[in-house]
C-alpha cells in the first residue's frame, strides 16, 4: 500500500492543487520523502534551501492529506524527514535556517513634521521651504520609510568672533559681513538653511541694540533665499528682546527662533513667533524631563502649535559627554515613538559645539602620554563628523554646523543610510586581497 | 538574559547571607547578578557545594547574556566580544567594548609589519583616568600563499600580544597560519557557503573561534551559523558583509540592526556577535586618502552605536584613530555609573600655602581633564569642584548652574579658608566663566585671575601669570 514519494511528485501535485483540484487528491499510507539526489554536486546553500522548501512543502501536503484522514499529522514523518537526514552530527550538510525579525510594534506615534521657511505660496519670500520630523522609526530602521531627510544649518555670526583656525581658513574674508557670509553658506558649501547669530547682543560682549541686530536679520533674508534660523547671544535677560525684535522684521518668513528655554522669558518668544508666524526652538540641557516640561508650557500655556516646535536638547561634543547627549536624544526619541506627545518633535544639534573639544583644535595634546596626535586640520573636521553622525543615528533631524568638509561628510553619510545616494556597486567579496 | 529581578535570582542562591561573596545578604548579592556588576563565580558556597550544582547550572543559564560572548586571543589583553542584553544603552548598559583590529597585509616585508604592528600596539589616548587603546591585528592572506602567510603571522606574534584575526577563504592558507599561532586563540576569517565545511573543521580542530561570512544574505548567514553551532562550534563572529558605499552600505546596515534585534529577542541561532568591515572604505575608489580615512572613520561610527562588536579597519591616522575610539568608549560608557564627582577642595601633587588655587565644576569629565591636565604637567595646586549638578562649566555659566554665589557656598563647604591656607588670597577661575569675574572679587573677597579657555593650557598660563605680583 505505500507508495513512495519525489520531491518532483509534489511540486507536481501542489502546482495544480487549488480547492477544485482537491477533490481528486488520493492519497495512500504515510508519505516519504527521497532528498538524496540532493547532496553532492550541487551547491550546498541551494540544497539547504531546496531541503527547507521541500520540508515546508512536506508540511503542507502532510496537513492535508491529514485532512483527508490519512494518518499523517504535523511533526509526521513527512516534516521530519529532511532534517533528520541535515541534521547528521559534524558537517554533513548545513542545516537550512530561515531569518525572521519582526518590526517594532510598539512604534505607533509618528513624529511631528515642522515646516522650516515660508515660500511665496506661504506668503513668504524663501526660494524652498525645509521639512524635518515626520519619522514613525528610529533613524533609518527599516521598520518605516523615514519621510524627510537630515537638514543643514550653517553658522554665520554677526560680528568677526573667535573660531578654530581650520573653520576661520574657510570664512575670514566674509566674517565682517554677514550677508555675504550667508551666501557663501549656500553657494559654495551646500546649506540647507542658515543660522544668524546675534551674538554681538550680549550686554557683556557689543550689547548691540535689539534694533540694530534686527537689520542683519534683515540682511541674511536679502542676501539668500533659504530658510533661515535666529539664534540671540545666550543672555537670557537680553534674548527675549532681541529674537522678538527680530521675528518682527522677519514677519511672514517662518524662521525658526532660537532659542526658547526654561531660564528665559520663553512666554515672550513664543508669543513672537505666533504673531510674526516663526517656529520655536524648545531648549533645555541634557534632561528630558525638563524637555518634557518646557515643551508643555510652550504647548499649554503659550499655546504654540505642535507643528512648529523643534527641540534642541542639547549637543555635547564627543569625548566631552557625547554619551549623555546621544542617550538622551535616543531616549526622547524612544518615548516620542512609543507615544509621549510630549516629546514627539523634531530635534535640533548645535554641531558646531565639537570645536569645543581640544582634539578638534589643539596643535596636540597637552599630555606627554599620549600618542602623537597627528596634524589638527584633519582632527577638527572629522570630531564634527562624528558628533553629528552619532546624534544623527540617535534622532537628530537638523543640523547646526560649521566647517565646509565636516558638512559635506555628514550629509553623504546620512543620505546614504536615508537612501538616496546612489553608488557604483563595490565588490567585496574579495577584501581580503584588496591592494590599499 | 532571561530573568530581570532580584528575586527570582535569589532563587537559585543557598540563602544562608553568609557573607562570602562580600554582600551582606544573598538578595544584595542577587541585585548584582541582574545588574551584571557581580557573577555567580563570586558565590563560594554555590559553586563549591555539590548539592548546588544543578541550581547554579541552572541560573547559569537564565543568567547568561543574550547576545554569546566571544573571547579572542589570550591573557591580559585578550579581546571579549558581544555578550549584551540591550538594543538601547540606556536600559542597561552595552557590554564589550567594540573592538578595533587593524589591517596587515601578508605581501608587505618584515620590517614593515613589525613598524605597523607597533604602531597599533602602542596608540594610546589619556582620558578621565585611563588609557584608551587599540585591540589587535588582523592578518590578510593577499598573496595566497600558505608559507607566506605564516610567516607573516609569525612575525606579527613575535612582534605583539595583542589578538590576532587569521583572514583567508582558503583553508590551506588558514591552516599554516592556525600552525604558527595555535596557542594564540586567533579568530578566524572566515567559512562561507564555498569552504564551511573545511573552516569549520579546522575551528574545531584547534578550539578556536570562526567568523561565518554570507554577503547580505541573512537565510545563509544563519544557515551557516546554526550548522557550526549544531556541529559543537560556540564561538562563532556573524560577517553580513560590509559595503562601503550607496544603497550596498544602507542594506549593511539594515543588515546589523535586524541580526542584533533578532538575537536580543531571543532567536538563539543568530544571537552572535557581528563583525564589521569599515576597511571596504579603501575599495570604493575614494581618491584622496584624508576622504578615504574619513569614510572609513564614518562606517565605524555607524557600526560602532548600531550593534557592531568587532571591527577590522586600515587607517592608522591619528585623525582616524581618535574620534573611533573616543566613540567606541563613549558607546560603551556605563550610564549608571555617576556623572559627576563630589563637590569638594582636591589636592593635586603636594600643594602649600604658595600653590595656586583653582575651580572647576563636578562634572566628572570636566573635572578629570583639569585634574590630569595639571598633574600631567608636574603643577601643585588646590582644585576646587563646584557642584553645577553635574553640569560643563560653559552650560553651567549659561545655565545658572554657576554663580559667584555657588562658588562662595563651595568654599564655605570645603572650609577652605583663602586668607589662612594660602598665602595669596587669588583664586584662578576658568576662562569659560570670565564673566563671572566682577562678582566672585565681591563674593569672595579675593583676588580673581582669568585662566585660560582650556585646562590644556595651564601650564603655559602658569609661566606667564604665576606666581602673582
Amino acid at each position: 500500500m505505500a507508495k513512495k514519494m519525489k520531491l518532483s511528485d509534489i511540486t507536481n501535485m501542489f502546482a495544480g492543487m487549488d480547492v477544485e483540484a482537491l477533490e481528486g487528491v488520493t492519497i495512500e499510507g504515510d508519505i516519504e520523502l527521497d532528498l538524496g539526489g540532493l547532496g553532492g554536486g550541487s551547491d550546498p546553500m541551494l540544497a539547504a534551501a531546496l531541503g527547507q522548501e521541500s520540508a515546508v512543502l512536506a508540511q503542507h501536503f502532510a496537513r492535508i492529506a491529514g485532512m483527508f484522514g490519512y494518518p499523517v499529522g504535523i511533526g509526521g514523518p513527512a516534516a521530519a524527514a529532511p532534517a533528520a537526514a541535515l541534521a547528521a552530527p559534524k558537517f554533513k550538510d548545513l542545516i537550512p535556517a530561515k531569518f525572521d525579525v519582526a518590526n517594532m510594534a510598539d512604534w505607533a506615534t509618528p513624529i511631528q513634521e515642522v515646516r522650516i521657511g515660508n515660500t511665496s505660496a506661504d506668503g513668504g519670500s524663501r526660494g524652498k521651504a525645509v521639512h524635518v520630523g515626520g519619522e514613525k522609526a528610529l533613524p533609518f530602521y527599516f521598520d518605516a520609510e523615514m519621510p524627510n531627510r537630515n537638514q543643514v544649518t550653517i553658522d554665520v555670526f554677526d560680528m568677526r568672533i573667535g573660531l578654530a583656525k581650520a573653520v576661520k581658513q574657510n570664512y575670514d574674508e566674509v566674517m565682517d559681513s554677514p550677508g555675504e557670509w550667508a551666501k557663501k553658506n549656500v553657494e559654495q558649501f551646500n546649506a540647507d538653511m542658515i543660522t544668524i547669530h546675534l551674538i554681538s547682543t550680549d550686554p557683556l560682549i557689543k550689547d548691540t541694540p535689539a534694533k540694530e541686530a534686527a537689520k542683519v536679520v534683515e540682511e541674511v533674508l536679502q542676501a539668500v533665499d533659504v530658510p533661515i534660523a535666529i539664534g540671540g547671544s545666550g543672555n537670557p535677560q537680553k534674548d527675549p528682546e532681541v529674537l522678538a525684535k527680530a521675528a518682527e522684521v522677519a514677519e511672514g518668513e517662518r524662521c525658526l527662533l532660537a532659542s526658547a528655554s526654561l531660564n528665559l522669558d520663553y512666554a515672550a518668544i513664543a508669543e513672537a513667533a505666533l504673531k510674526y508666524d516663526h517656529d520655536v526652538l524648545s531648549w533645555t540641557q541634557l534632561d528630558m524631563n525638563s524637555q518634557k516640561e518646557l515643551n508643555r508650557k510652550l504647548m499649554k500655556q503659550c499655546n504654540v502649535p505642535r507643528e512648529r516646535i523643534i527641540m534642541d536638547p542639547t549637543t555635547a561634543a564627543l569625548g566631552y559627554g557625547l554619551d549623555y547627549a546621544y542617550t538622551n536624544m535616543e531616549r526622547i526619541r524612544l518615548a516620542a515613538l512609543m507615544g509621549d506627545d510630549e516629546l514627539t518633535f523634531p530635534m535640533s544639534s548645535g554641531t558646531t559645539n565639537a570645536w569645543g573639544a581640544r582634539e578638534s583644535w589643539m596643535v596636540g595634546s597637552p599630555l606627554k602620554e599620549d600618542s602623537d596626535w597627528g596634524p589638527r586640520e584633519y582632527r577638527g573636521p572629522i570630531w564634527e563628523i562624528v558628533t553629528g553622525l552619532s546624534l544623527a543615528l540617535a534622532g537628530n533631524d537638523l543640523f547646526m554646523m560649521m566647517h565646509p568638509t565636516s558638512v559635506a561628510f555628514l550629509k553623504k553619510a546620512t543620505q546614504t543610510l536615508f537612501g538616496s545616494i546612489e553608488e557604483e556597486p563595490v565588490d567585496i567579496s574579495n577584501w581580503i586581497a584588496a591592494e590599499v | 538574559m532571561k530573568i530581570n529581578s532580584p528575586l527570582q535570582a535569589y532563587k537559585y542562591l543557598p540563602q544562608t547571607n553568609c557573607g562570602e561573596c562580600g554582600e551582606p545578604t544573598c538578595m544584595a548579592f542577587a541585585s548584582k547578578l541582574i545588574d551584571r556588576s557581580g557573577k555567580t563565580a563570586d558565590c563560594p558556597p554555590l559553586v563549591k557545594e555539590k548539592k548546588f550544582a544543578k541550581k547554579l547550572a541552572e541560573l547559569e543559564g537564565l543568567l547568561a547574556p543574550e547576545i554569546r560572548e566571544v573571547i579572542i586571543g589570550v591573557g591580559e589583553k585578550a579581546a571579549k566580544i558581544g555578550g549584551d542584553d540591550v538594543l538601547y544603552r540606556h536600559k542597561l548598559t552595552f557590554f564589550n567594548k567594540t573592538k578595533m583590529f587593524f589591517d596587515v597585509a601578508d605581501n608587505m616585508d618584515e620590517a614593515a609589519i613589525v613598524e605597523r604592528v607597533k604602531q597599533v600596539a602602542d596608540f594610546r589616548k589619556f582620558y578621565v583616568g585611563n588609557y584608551l587603546l587599540l585591540d589587535g591585528v588582523a592578518i590578510r592572506a593577499v598573496s595566497g600563499d600558505p608559507a607566506k602567510f605564516a610567516a607573516a603571522v609569525k612575525k606579527v606574534g613575535e612582534t605583539t600580544d595583542l589578538p590576532l584575526i587569521l583572514c583567508s577563504f582558503d583553508p590551506a592558507v588558514l591552516k599554516a597560519g592556525l600552525e604558527v599561532a595555535k596557542d594564540k586563540n586567533p579568530l578566524l576569517y572566515a567559512a562561507n557557503k564555498d569552504n564551511w565545511k573545511e573552516v569549520g573543521e579546522l575551528a574545531l580542530e584547534y578550539k578556536v573561534p570562526v567568523v561565518v561570512s554570507a554577503l547580505n544574505d541573512l537565510d545563509a548567514l544563519k544557515t551557516l551559523a546554526k550548522t557550526f553551532a549544531d556541529a559543537g562550534i560556540q564561538d562563532i563572529v556573524l560577517d553580513p558583509g560590509t559595503v562601503p558605499v550607496g544603497k550596498g552600505l544602507k542594506n549593511t546596515f539594515t543588515n546589523f540592526l535586524k541580526i542584533r534585534r533578532a538575537g536580543i529577542d531571543g532567536d538563539t541561532e543568530i544571537a552572535y556577535p557581528i563583525l564589521a568591515l569599515p576597511f571596504t572604505a579603501w575599495m570604493a575608489g575614494i581618491e584622496d586618502p584624508v576622504n578615504a580615512s574619513y569614510w572609513e572613520t564614518v562606517m565605524a561610527s555607524m557600526f560602532t552605536i548600531r550593534y557592531g562588536d568587532i571591527m577590522i579597519l586600515h587607517s592608522m591616522e591619528p585623525y582616524a584613530v581618535l574620534p573611533e575610539m573616543h566613540l567606541v568608549d563613549t558607546i560603551y560608557t556605563d550610564p549608571r555609573t555617576p556623572v559627576a564627582v563630589d563637590g569638594a577642595m582636591y589636592q593635586v601633587g603636594s600643594p602649600t600655602a604658595d600653590s595656586p588655587v583653582f575651580f572647576t565644576t563636578n562634572f566628572a569629565l570636566t573635572y578629570y581633564t583639569v585634574e590630569s591636565d595639571i598633574a600631567s604637567n608636574g603643577i601643585d595646586c588646590w582644585l576646587l569642584a563646584v557642584d553645577t549638578d553635574g553640569i560643563g562649566v560653559e552650560a553651567a555659566v549659561a545655565g545658572g548652574q554657576l554663580t559667584a554665589d555657588k562658588v562662595k557656598d563651595a568654599f564655605d563647604k570645603s572650609t577652605f579658608d583663602l586668607k589662612k591656607d594660602v598665602n595669596h588670597n587669588t583664586v584662578i577661575i576658568p576662562g569659560l566663566s570670565a564673566r563671572l569675574q566682577g562678582d566672585l572679587e565681591d563674593s569672595l573677597g579675593a583676588s580673581i585671575k582669568v585662566g585660560p579657555m582650556d585646562s590644556g593650557r595651564i601650564p603655559g598660563w602658569m609661566e606667564k601669570n604665576w606666581p602673582p605680583k
